[in-house]
């Protein structure tokens, strides 16, 4: 990938800002989600709570149904991939989507190594639980993160530990003087130049937004506030009562989320929101994969 | 002078960023109330068209807009800005403010590996970067329509009365001269009220 197309990838993650992307597995879902006002859509199989509930390997989507779903909406299609697996990374390539998820969700497929994403010219957006996964995936060339959060529980737990714990480091790497950032790149395990512009800018190089366990206009609207840039749901609308009114309903809370009043008029007749999982009843971490 | 930006969805603050540089103050419109302060321009980020366009209509912000519009309201309009000031958006029966005579074509250059960046001639100000994402151009124009600039031979940024609308994003760049060129066109109009 050349810089100017790393730059552009970037960008694409700019227009996203201020958005949801939604979790679709169909090309029904997905016309649902894009009249609901989604930004973009993430197209998979299954949703993580399903994903979660069947166990075993999951894997990258079947391209025909990747398909089916860009053919459906005229938004970004987004897909996974599994850590790691740069075939699936080069397959969706082919396919020419949009923005692919190098994703915790799926079963990895390297316990080591993630995919290098420089050799690609399609973007990659990628999780992470602190400054340092972050910045490790932006050198391998993601072009935006999201947090771990903890997929398909319906609980935000996570995603707010994560969050915070981003902003948190983010400060302390303002805070320090010049001469320090060198201990803290090692620190960090990331290049040097990465917690410069994380020092000079107190924020990261990309796009961030908020993703794993996000159900409820109130809960996009508390990630808005603690500094995500736009929200993936991903099992909260289709595990939900009434998904279209649920999505529209997010939509909105991400675009005023500071205005109380408005949440909680979005916030009535919902119908039921996703069953959720507590952290203490979850069998698999899936944000404890890839570090 | 104060300018209004759109910011129900997409790259906005890039605007805002680039026009407080040039020292003008600039306002957020995310709901309905935010129309009641008075602002003398209007900007329409990129971002997705669809989700700004149906936010516009059901945070009742659109017929206010509308009209402000068509009273001559000085507007910049980029990428999926662009768009909802077209009549008409190919492949797709809805329009928005359907104030700029123009058929536009959205998602015109194909999916993200489309996105190209370039240097090409815009008419009033000279050579200038165009950061093009999944953007949209434009099939055809109306007589009362200025092209101001064309890649490829298809039209990419118009000017129509007091709009401007643009295929590509001048808030990607480190160049000020579009941004400059608005705030001028805003002068003029308060100039001869």
């Amino acid at each position: 990938m050349t810089n100017k197309r790393y730059d552009l990838n970037k960008q694409l993650a700019q227009m996203l800002k201020g958005g949801v992307i939604m979790d679709v597995t169909t090309p029904e879902q997905a016309r649902i989600a894009e009249e609901a006002g989604a930004c973009a859509v993430m197209a998979l199989e299954r949703i993580p709570a399903d994903i979660r509930a069947a166990g075993g390997v999951a894997r990258m989507s079947d391209p025909k149904m990747i398909q089916g779903i860009q053919e459906a909406v005229s938004i970004p299609v987004m897909a996974k991939c599994r850590i790691g697996h740069f075939v699936e990374a080069q397959i969706l390539q082919a396919l020419e989507i949009d923005y692919i998820d190098e994703s915790e969700v799926l079963s990895p497929a390297d316990n080591v190594y993630h995919v290098n994403k420089n050799e690609f010219d399609v973007p990659f957006v990628c999780g992470a639980k602190d400054l340092g996964e972050a910045l490790r995936r932006i050198n391998e060339g993601a072009s935006m993160i999201r947090t771990k959060g903890e997929p398909g529980t319906g609980d935000i737990v996570q995603a707010v530990r994560h969050m915070r714990m981003m902003n948190k480091q983010i400060a302390e790497i303002s805070a320090l003087r010049k001469d320090e950032l060198y201990e803290a790149a090692k620190k960090l395990q990331v290049p040097y130049e990465l917690v410069e512009y994380v020092h000079d800018h107190k924020k990261l190089p990309v796009v961030n937004f908020a993703a794993g366990g996000v159900a409820t206009p109130a809960d996009a609207a508390l990630m808005m506030q603690l500094g995500a840039e736009g929200v993936f749901v991903g099992s909260g609308i289709f595990k939900s009562g009434n998904p279209k009114k649920r999505a529209e309903a997010i939509v909105k809370a991400v675009t005023n989320y500071q205005d109380a009043k408005m949440i909680a008029e979005l916030s009535k007749d919902l119908g039921e929101a996703m069953v959720g999982i507590n952290e203490q009843e979850i069998e698999i971490l899936m944000a404890e994969r890839g570090k | 002078m104060k300018v209004a930006v759109l910011a129900l969805q997409g790259a906005f603050i890039e605007h805002i960023h680039k026009l407080e540089s040039l020292g003008v103050e600039c306002l957020e419109l995310r709901k309905k109330e935010d129309l009641d302060q008075q602002f003398n321009g209007l900007v329409l980020p990129g971002g997705e068209s669809t989700v700004q366009g149906k936010l516009l209509k059901e945070l009742d912000m659109f017929d206010i807009l509308k009209e402000k519009i068509e009273h001559g309201l000085p507007v910049l309009a980029t990428c999926a800005g662009l768009i909802l000031l077209a009549k008409e958006i190919e492949n797709q029966a809805e329009n928005y403010f359907n104030s700029i005579d123009m058929v536009v074509k959205r998602n015109a250059y194909g999916r993200q590996l489309g996105s190209f960046r370039t240097i090409e001639e815009m008419k009033h100000i000279g050579q200038v970067p165009m950061t093009f994402i999944r953007a949209p151009y434009i099939d055809q124009v109306g007589d009362d329509v200025e092209v101001l600039a064309t890649v490829d031979q298809k039209i990419i940024a118009v000017k129509s009365k007091n709009q401007l609308a643009l295929a590509f994003h001048p808030e990607l760049d480190d160049d000020l001269r579009i941004h400059q060129y608005f705030i001028d066109m805003i002068e003029k109009r308060n100039v001869h009220k």
